[in-house]
This record gives structure tokens, sequence and C-alpha cells, in this order.
């Protein structure tokens, strides 16, 4: 598909001839207006690409930092309503930086899918990840045409040559690289090994490859960045919002940690 | 809905039993679930792993378990013909170590040395642990703090097994975080590692592998209950949390016109109070640990926390199988509170001489409320999926909260 946002900001990075950061937040953590106030702040501090996450009770593939960010959010009212109602207000004053909605299938499943889906393009929503949807569960992928949204599918080190044309048959956007064989937020891969299984891909699709699970410094990020696409940065990311719960004025110093740490990876990316 | 030809031929190729089932895991897993799923099939129709398998199920489980008459239950309630079909007396105290046996035996084929499980009330932590000592293998049981601290026996057992248990404290501490952290480290750990789910529960091959490790029960019960009265039972009870005993006791049976199925859930302290663990009954369908079925769960579809005093039935989800069962009305679907357990826990000890585990008390219980409006020659069959010793402290300090 042609003329979709991220389509628009990967060759826009393309022609900066430079990777893209792409950060990750929990909508709604630690609360709404705080989580607003930096989600609105991202693009200027240096986000090319925003994943959102979607609250869930129980995300199996994400480690503490990005289990408590959820749970955090979910104390605090966080519903998929208010996740669509957040990038709707982001989009009042920013019309080019994608958005994607990462998270669990049931919540979408409760929603309706039809419904979601149409709910989430009206909102300003351009992709989606569903980390427990592999390709061979494929109910999703016609209400994700059907409202013009992009699927981005996940591809792993499992994920061996034999499979990866399965997987990517039906991406769109972009294709994600789970660089480890593990949760999010917990190991580091070596960058010649990410680089090699990037190589790997290229050779299955023409789609940007974004690289995320295990990136948290603005070195590891710049290391990445010299062969991948983009780059993704989220534990380290929602870790900042934890740091700074309990201190003086916490609703800005989380802003101020995460936005920090944004511009610095952003920087990093840039040199 | 029209009545399929028969009810033992699913799940599809893809693991669907109607819509339920599936394999929604990440793409990390998914070479492995699909590896496992292959290592199945072939050792499923090696004559020799199921030799095997069968010559462990005998010298080392105890297999066949006796089918008993209670004789004396049936004569104090009065009504229908009660047996118990006895997978307390299983090495280990419970029917888990059945599925254990056969999934220990396929991890060992696929070359795999070590072993993770969740557990709730712990036997199948129990179960996992045994059968890695039997082969050497290293074993790590995930277990949530609130399970550890109600199921303390079962927690020493697994130790003085050579298995390290970790307590898990996110969510509600219970078995469904337990197999959320059990396939955080699955993730983690893919080259050497097998996951032993415990429970007919998980991504498609799952609950139909652990079905068909159980199955033995009721293949075995048909057997016994020709062999003693010369027909079929008609009535068939097994309490239900995931779902594996009551699988293994009715799947045999699902295709026998006249046979009854009934199985019970844990609805805790009343569905009415929302603290309870009966997905059929007060769940939706939904998507957690790798199978679409009945869960717990809010509008939002956030997972909500089941409640039972029986730490066995604490998990706000059902096997997938199960869910199916229920929708095209082949097996009735009951619940059970956690005092109407706890009274067929003592009438159970009384009257037989046998402690039930708690989770199988759900059973006796309803055993209790229907048997005795039913003829004597009604032949209902019980599965006592486990022995109760563990569930001494947890009944003790019940009754004495009551004051009775």
């Amino acid at each position: 598909m042609s003329g979709t946002r991220i389509s628009a900001r990967f060759d826009r990075l393309k022609s900066e001839n430079r990777s893209g950061l792409v950060t990750f937040i929990t909508a709604g953590d630690p609360d709404r207006g705080t989580s607003q106030s930096i989600l609105d702040a991202l693009p200027e501090a240096g986000a090319d690409l925003i994943e959102l996450g979607m609250p869930f009770s129980d995300p199996m593939a994400d480690g503490p930092a990005i289990q408590a960010s959820s749970l955090r959010a979910l104390k605090n009212g966080a519903n998929m309503k208010q996740t669509l109602e957040m990038v709707a207000s982001f989009r009042k004053n920013d019309g080019q930086t994608p958005v994607i909605l990462m998270g669990y299938y049931n919540p979408i499943h409760a929603y309706g899918p039809e419904k979601f889906m149409a709910d989430a393009k009206r909102a300003g929503v351009d992709g989606l990840i569903v980390v427990d949807l592999p390709p061979e569960e494929t109910e999703l992928r016609q209400p994700v045409e059907a409202a013009g949204l992009d699927f981005i599918y996940l591809t792993a080190p499992t994920t061996g040559d034999d499979r990866l044309p399965h997987v990517v048959e039906h991406a769109g956007g972009f294709v994600y690289y789970v660089s480890i064989t593990g949760i999010t937020g917990t190991k580091s891969a070596k960058a010649g090994a990410v680089e090699t299984a990037v190589e790997r891909i290229r050779r299955h699709t023409g789609l940007p490859i974004a690289v995320g699970f295990g990136i948290r410094t603005p070195a590891q990020a710049a290391e990445i960045g010299k062969f991948a696409d983009a780059v993704v940065v989220g534990s380290a990311l929602v870790s900042r919002i934890e740091e700074n719960l309990n201190g003086d004025g916490p609703a800005a110093a989380c802003r101020d940690a995460v936005l920090g740490l944004v511009r610095d990876l952003a920087g990093g990316l840039k040199s | 809905m029209t009545k399929p030809n028969t009810y033992q031929r699913g799940p599809d190729s893809d693991g669907h039993f109607g819509i339920y089932g599936g394999r929604y895991v990440a793409e990390t897993l998914m070479p492995l679930i699909l590896d496992v799923e292959r290592a199945y099939d072939e050792a499923r129709n090696d004559p020799a792993f199921r030799a095997e398998l069968s010559s462990y199920l005998t010298s080392y489980v105890g297999r066949p378990t006796p089918l008993y008459l209670a004789e004396r239950l049936t004569e104090q309630l009065g009504g229908a013909r009660i047996y118990f079909k006895r997978e307390d007396l299983n090495h280990t105290g419970a029917h888990k170590i059945n599925n254990c046996m056969g999934q220990i035996l396929l991890a060992k084929r696929m070359g795999k040395r070590r072993i993770i499980a969740e557990t709730g009330a712990g036997q199948h932590g129990v179960a996992t642990a045994t059968v890695c000592a039997l082969f050497g293998l290293e074993c790590v049981v995930y277990m949530g703090e609130v399970d550890i601290e109600r199921q303390a026996p079962n927690v020493f057992r697994m130790k003085m097994l050579g298995a390290e248990v970790r307590p898990v404290t996110s969510g509600s501490g219970t078995l469904k975080d337990a197999m959320n952290d059990a396939l955080r480290d699955w993730v983690a750990t893919v080259d050497d590692t097998y996951y032993l789910i415990g429970t007919v529960a998980g991504p498609h091959p799952y609950p139909t592998m652990v079905r068909d490790y159980q199955s033995v029960i009721g293949e075995e019960t048909k057997t016994q209950i020709n062999e003693i009265e010369g027909r079929n039972p008609d009535t068939l009870l097994a309490c239900i949390g995931g779902g594996s005993n009551a699988i293994g006791m009715f799947h045999p049976f699902l295709d026998d016109d006249g046979v009854r199925i009934i199985a019970v859930e844990a609805s805790g302290e009343g569905i009415e109070t929302g603290r309870h663990a009966a997905s059929l009954t007060a769940g939706e369908p939904g998507v957690l640990h790798g199978n679409r079925t009945y869960l717990l769960q809010d509008g939002d579809g956030q997972i909500t926390e089941a409640h039972s005093i029986s730490a066995g039935l604490d998990y706000p989800g059902i096997g997938p199988e199960h869910a199916w069962l229920h929708d095209i009305g082949r097996v009735e679907y009951v619940s059970i509170r956690d005092d109407e357990a706890v009274d067929a826990f003592q009438l159970c000890t009384e009257a037989e001489g046998i402690i039930p585990a708690l989770e199988s008390a759900h059973a006796v219980a309803h055993a209790a409320k229907i048997a005795p409006d039913l003829p004597p020659d009604h032949l209902m069959v019980i599965n006592m999926s486990g022995r109760g010793d563990k569930d001494l402290e947890s009944v003790g300090a019940y009754l004495k909260a009551r004051g009775s």
C-alpha cells in the first residue's frame, strides 16, 4: 500500500539516509494525563514512529518493566477506549508521525475486531502489532485490511528460512525483528548476529525492517541503526517512568526523564 | 446445532475444536510449538514409544487404578450406585502423572534436557519433579506465591525431588500467573527446554496431547465398569479447572449415547460474589495462554482473578475442547461452592476412609446433590482425581473460620 504514514516516514528516513527511532510507551502509564503529555512530545524529542502499548493484564511476552507499566496503567483506569482517545488527541497536532498499537489479542477480541479496527483508523492509528497472533491465526487479517491499517508481523531468531516467506507474506508497514529469544527488556543481542538476521529477512521482503527487544542505550541504538531501517526502544523508556514515580512532581519528572532518553537515543541515531 | 457424527475426532489440523483452541503464541515460540506437534505425531504412531509409555504406566505409576464401589457413600446418599475411579492411588497421588509420563518421554525423545512446568495445587509440579528425577532431567516449576503458601507440603516434595520452585509474584500470584512466567521462561530457553503443560490448555498440540495421555482414565473405566456391571455407566462426574482429569475420563465415552457427562467447576464463594473460578458458567470466550476458550474477564478483555478454596481449580480459563463440548451441549457444566466442597470432603472421608483432594471433592459434592434422586440401578462414576493430604491444612483453617 502506498501513501500511508508509515511508508511516507520510511521514505523520508531513506532520503535522510538514517535509521529511524521507534519509541514504545504504554498508553495510560502511569496515568492518562502524564501519558498523553509524553505521547504528544515524543516526535519533537526525536521519535520517528510511535508504538503505543495497549495495556493487558497478562502480557506473556513482556519482561518486568513492561508488565509493571501495563499494571500501572490498568490500575489507573486505562482501557481500550481510552487508548484510542489518546491517539485521537495526539492526532490533533500531529498528522505525520505513524502510530502503531501494540499488544495482545484478548482486549481486541473483547472490543470486537471489526469495530476496533474501524475505531482505531478513525482515531488516527496506522498499524497494529498483536504479539500473540502468529500468521497461522488469520482472523484479524480481513478486519485490518478492511480498515486500511497495516498489520505488522514479528519475526524472531527462531523463525527459519522455511518459515519466513509465510510470515512476511501478509505483512504490512514494516517487519519487526525480535532480536533475542526472550521477553522484552532482558538480555541484548550481539550486533553482528542481528545484522546477519536482518540480511536474512531482507532476502524475503522488500519492507523496511525494525529491530527491537534488548536495545536500551544510545550506543546500542546507533550500532543496530547502521543496518536496520529502524530501532525500537521500549523497556528502557518505561523504566524511566517507574524510576520517577515517587519524587516531587512525578508527572513532570516522568515526562522529562522519558523525553530525555528519547533525545539521547535520537542523537545516537543521527550522529 | 446438528449433532456431529463423532465427538472424538477433534481438533482440526490447526488445533481448533469448533471455534476454540488454536495457536495464539508469540512468533518466537511458534516454530517450537510446531516442533512439539511433529514430535508428538511421530511418537504416538511409534509402537516402541507406546510400549515404553505403557510399561512405565504399569510398573511406575501403578496403573490400572481400581474402579471402586463406594458402598457406604451410596447407602448414605440413598440413590445411585456410586463408583470412584481411583486416580488418587497413582504414584504421587493424582492423575497428573499420566500426562507427565507421556510428555517426559516425548521431551527425552526430542533431546531436551531442561523441563519447565507451571503448577497450581502443586500436584502437577510434584508429578513433573518426579518424572524429572526418574530420568535425571533439570526441573524448574513456576508456582504462584499464594499457592506456595496454601500448598506447603507439595512445595517441600518438589524440592526434595530436586526441582527448583520459582515463586511467581506477578498478577494474582496463582496458576495463570505461573503459566505466564513459564511461557516467559520458554521464550528465552527455546534451545534446550521443554514446557511440560499440566492441563488441557495452552497452544495446540497441548490440549490434544494432554487429553490423549489422560484418556487412559476413561479407557480403563470403560473396561472396568463393563467387567463389573456388564454395561456403561449412566453418569460420569469429574471436577474441572483446566480440565485434564475431566477430559481424560470423558473422552472415551463422548460417542456413547446414554452416558450423561457432567463436569463440576468451582464457584468459590458463589457466582454472584464474583469470587469464583467458573469459566464456563460465568465467563466469555477470549484468547489467553495460546488458545481461544471461555475466560473470566472484564468488559475490556482484561483477565480477572479466579477464586477457589482448591488451588487446582483456581484458573480463569478452561481447556478449549471443554468450551466446544459446552457449546454443542454434549457435556453439562455445573458448579459447586467452597463450602459445599468442604462438606463433601468430610462426607467422603468419613463414609469411605478416602480423603479426596479438594478438587475431587467438588465432583463428590455434585454427586451428593443428584444421587439421592436417582434409582439404585443408576451407575455413577466419579473421577477421584487426587488424594487430599495436601489440603488438610486448608480445610482445617476453613473449618476453624467457619466455626465447625
